[in-house]
């Protein structure tokens, strides 16, 4: 076994490992600490993805002395890989450009609780992606919930409080349903560990046995899943949760939290549940009518919307539709469409959040977006970010958003029932989408009326809030990394497609 | 007729309309309330004007035992709790329903033939005392075969306690003359007895049993029923028990924030770097080395008694760090 | 249907209470009794499991008398999630109290569309 195949497991346990230490430490050197520990588990999954394109193949780890149906295990493969990196990177991105602001936002002797939280996240997140066995998924899913309460509440306003307990309640309700789910499925399986389960599943249903005990549990399982990621009927705690976090926090759970459960789901109906048993019950469909709701909602949602985050916050709602929409579709080309959209959409609303701080920064901080009025000429670089974001929502050419909505539309073409919905559906949110962050972008840019300058911003702001703060270089790094990342996603999206398809079919 | 009426209003019927409806709350009947808005003080530690308005503005309403009517009003929102009420009857019977659908075709319960009762559980009855050394399967199961998932868990505890410590925590070290307030504010000691003789003496006599008690499951997580949790609770509570009695005078002579940010800090890295090492040990194929000693034996068992230790340790700390920082916001 | 349901009556029962549990949590108004449906939920879960590890006339799954036969204890596994599931309930119970005790010394309530409500208000001024 080579050391290679060790990184998966060290990238999990030094996250961990540091969010404990920083315990005892103090705000400054807790946060180096995890930005040492995110940038050492970011390359450590890109030795793992390496390691898996050379080789070809995924590959379980014990965790423990016990094989597979009996101890806990691990596993890797290329797109295990790809996400834990690409998580990796746009948290790295989203603690460095937000660590200002995180200083501002939480107490000073808070600090370090902050970045562990953060830590924590950081495992919980790649335990879900590498788990390979359920129970250990739902112990990091209840870790992942905590600690996302832990990165909105941290800022003590009685907004944030509000919309902590808000995502705890759904959250709650989300882990019953998939702890239940759980429960169902070991108790007609018989195995907690996916390889195994799989198997017993195939077995079952060859047999046709526990007919509706099957069919409730995919329902629960995805249900469950489906309402920690915020799918459209259960989306009311998302405005209030990324609108009103510090920003670092609301990047991250808008960008990764959702993001886990829905990989998660993924990983649950290809290596447990089986994909044909999955499209067979009908629960894709579901899926599907679901996810279309949300894209058009969510976008008529932003639209009405006058508060810049929030607006950002209910365009999440749609992207999480645009996701299931291609799960639900129930065809590879779709799921690796859906896979491809969850990257395109961590990394732009990540730069979207943080760039809009960038842009409060030098607006006077106020919620309503006329206020920007201009602002993209006062911090030019966090303007260009905040087009190139919106832009990528909307689906500009050489942007990632533009190949996830290109792969959606060709892969709705091959599953014939579902394209008119699809290509129509695409077509209108489009253009939703297109009204309310071209109207952000055009505000950005145009020069405000005399009267209003007086209004917008305090005169002896302006020097310093012409981005050239002493910490400005943080937020600006992490700007034109992440455009750097989208472009990266959009313009070489051949070998990621190819990986993300390799990996989808690893699962099998 | 007003008897009538009177009969009426106390009738158990009414009282469960009442509740039904919302209209009494039967936790806020009993319950002794101080509103924190009342008096001139700002209890929001947040130290601006608007807010110190609003929560005078807002004290008021809230001053009753039960909770303000003024911000429902209109027969529009009667009618839409009305509504929601039955909606949420009829889904709470949906789900009921749909899952009990499910549970008719579910293996019949306490058969030996079911689907969960196969080779897994098999070998941890087997050949679990030769291969973890534990005498209770289940604890040998969760500390060695799953211990990824147990080690998921104390991180569970960890992050739980670190949120608690972010909300309730206040931190008035830095001349803040409204967390001051708060701190003061939250302290309730001027409402505990003093000096109550007849619990302190009970203390005196219980105090010492619970804590050996506690140890003992801790120690014998491996033997017999128990471990680091259970233990663990059962030393947090005994801890409660003489905070209750004797005050935070007392146990803050032992037990102050820096102790219990030590011992979770040492219990959790030990626990992290011993399973680390059993992980890697194992998935490379490598001997780890740790005798597992004579099953039976209070020495025994491998890695599975210190991890007990540890997670009790936890346990303790944290059960006992929560019921701090409910009480007065500070350890 | 109805005979498998009273054979299963365990599971029956801790259905029925998950289901009344999960309500609670949805759609109650006061926060505490949001936690309790929580628990109350939650502790369904274990009693389903725990129904699920049970097999008639075997004994706790604890070595007595060097008898290591598989028919001579039930099931280890269930028993172990429950453990392990109990520690998470309990954080979770942890941390919604201490966020209830928050939002009520902010807003004198622990009705959660009241509290939503000031909270909106006080934002706006």
């Amino acid at each position: 076994m080579s050391m290679v195949q060790n990184f998966p497991f060290f990238s999990i346990i030094i996250a961990m490992f540091s969010g404990i230490v920083s315990s005892v430490l103090d705000g400054k050197r807790a946060r180096d600490l995890s930005l040492c520990g995110i940038l050492v588990t970011t390359g450590m999954s890109a030795a793992v993805l390496h390691f898996c394109i050379r080789s070809g193949q995924s590959y379980t780890y014990m965790m423990g002395h016990f094989p597979a149906p009996w101890g806990n295990e691990i596993r890797a493969g290329v797109l295990e890989g790809l996400t834990a990196m690409m998580f990796g990177l746009v948290m790295f991105f989203a603690v460095v450009g937000g660590m200002d602001h995180t200083a501002a936002d939480v107490e000073k002797g808070k600090q370090n609780l902050f970045y562990i939280m953060v830590d924590l996240m950081l495992s919980s997140l790649l335990a879900l992606i590498y788990t390979n066995d359920l129970f250990t998924a739902y112990v990091f899913v209840e870790i992942n919930t905590i600690a996302g309460c832990g990165l909105i509440m941290i800022r003590q306003k009685g907004r944030s409080l509000s919309a902590a307990i808000r995502y705890m309640i759904m959250s709650q309700l989300g882990s019953g349903l998939f702890l239940i789910g759980l429960s169902l499925l070991y108790d007609v399986t018989g195995h907690l560990l996916m390889s195994p389960a799989k198997e017993a599943v195939a077995a079952i249903e060859a047999a046709g046995l526990y007919g509706v005990p099957m069919l409730v549990i995919m329902a629960v399982v995805s249900v469950g899943l489906a309402i920690k990621s915020g799918l459209y009927p259960f989306h009311y705690w998302i405005p209030d949760t990324y609108g009103y976090a510090t920003p670092t926090a609301s990047a991250i759970l808008s960008g990764l939290v959702s993001k886990g459960y829905i990989f998660l789901l993924v990983k649950i109906f290809y290596r447990v549940l089986g994909r044909e048993n999955v499209i067979a019950s009908e629960i894709v469909n579901v899926l599907f009518v679901f996810g279309l709701m949300g894209m058009l909602m969510g976008s008529v949602h932003a639209i009405l919307e006058k508060d810049t985050r929030r607006m950002i916050a209910y365009s999440s709602v749609a992207q999480i539709g645009y996701i299931y929409m291609g799960i639900g579709l129930g065809t590879q080309a779709g799921m690796v469409a859906a896979v491809f959209h969850m990257f395109t959409h961590s990394a732009t609303k990540a730069l979207l959040f943080i760039s809009a701080v960038g842009l409060y920064e030098v607006s006077g901080d106020r919620k309503d977006f006329r206020s920007l009025q201009g602002a993209g000429y006062k911090n030019p670089l966090a303007g260009i970010g905040f087009a190139v974001g919106a832009l990528s929502m909307v689906g500009f050419p050489m942007l990632s958003g533009f190949i996830s909505k290109l792969l959606f539309a060709t892969s709705a073409l091959q599953s014939p029932h579902k394209m008119l919905p699809t290509v129509i559906a695409l077509a209108v949110s489009t253009v939703l989408n297109a009204v309310y962050f071209l109207r952000l972008v055009i505000t950005l840019y145009t020069i405000p009326a005399k009267a209003d300058v007086a209004g917008a911003m305090a005169p002896e702001k302006i020097p310093e809030a012409w981005g050239r703060g002493r910490g400005a270089w943080k937020l600006h790094l992490a700007v034109a990394c992440f455009i750097l990342l989208n472009l990266v996603l959009g313009l070489y999206s051949q070998p990621i497609v190819g990986w993300i398809g390799s990996g989808l079919a690893m699962f099998d | 007729m007003s008897r009538l009426r009177d009969d009426y209003e106390n009738s158990w019927w009414r009282r469960f309309q009442g509740w039904v409806d919302g209209e009494t709350d039967l936790l806020a009947e009993g319950m002794e309330i101080r509103v924190p808005g009342s008096g001139k003080e700002d209890p929001l530690g947040e130290g601006k004007k608007p807010d110190v308005q609003e929560q005078g503005r807002h004290s008021k309403p809230a001053a009753g035992p039960g909770r303000s009517r003024t911000v429902y009003n209109g027969r529009g929102i009667r009618y839409f709790r009305r509504f929601y009420q039955v909606m949420s009857v009829f889904l709470c019977l949906s789900i009921i329903f749909v899952l009990l659908w499910t549970v008719a075709y579910l293996p019949a319960f306490g058969n030996a033939g079911n689907p969960d009762n196969n080779e897994v559980s098999a070998r941890y009855i087997e050949r679990g005392l030769q291969e973890t050394g534990a005498v209770n399967i289940v604890t040998g199961m969760i500390l060695d075969y799953r211990a990824f998932d147990t080690f998921g868990e104390s991180c569970v505890l960890f992050i739980a306690s670190c949120c608690v410590l972010v909300l309730l925590r206040i931190d008035a070290a830095e001349g803040d003359e409204q967390a001051r307030k708060r701190l003061a504010e939250a302290n309730d000691r001027i409402f505990e007895p003093k000096n109550d003789i007849i619990l302190q003496k009970c203390a005196c006599i219980l105090v010492p049993l619970i804590l050996v008690f506690g140890i003992y499951i801790v120690l014998n997580g491996h033997l017999s029923p128990g471990g680091g949790f259970s233990g663990g609770a059962v030393l947090g509570s005994g801890l409660i028990l003489y905070l209750n009695a004797f005050g935070f005078g007392k146990t803050e002579r032992f037990f102050t924030e820096k102790v219990y940010r030590r011992m979770t800090l040492g219990a959790l890295t030990f626990y992290c770097l011993a399973k680390s090492y059993s992980f890697f040990t194992g998935a490379n194929h490598l001997e780890s080395g740790i005798p597992l000693g004579t099953p039976g034996a209070i020495l025994s068992s491998g890695l599975i008694l210190p991890l007990n230790i540890c997670v009790g340790l936890v346990v303790a700390c944290t059960m006992y760090a929560f019921y701090a920082l409910f009480r007065k916001g500070g350890m | 249907m109805g005979t498998l349901l009273f054979v299963n009556m365990e599971e029956t029962v801790s259905i029925i209470l998950f289901g009344i549990g999960f309500t609670m949590l949805m759609l109650h108004r006061n926060l505490i009794k949001k936690i309790m449906g929580m628990n109350i939920m939650d502790t369904a879960v274990y009693l389903f499991l725990a129904a699920k590890g049970y097999i008639k006339g075997r004994m706790v799954p604890i070595v007595t008398d060097h008898i290591q036969d598989v028919s001579a204890y039930i099931n280890p596994v269930p028993s172990g999630l429950v453990l392990t599931g109990i520690v998470v309930s309990v954080s979770t119970t942890a941390l919604m109290l201490a966020l209830t005790i928050r939002l009520y010394e902010r807003y004198g309530s622990l009705d959660l569309d009241e509290i939503l409500m000031r909270a909106k208000e006080e934002e706006r001024t």
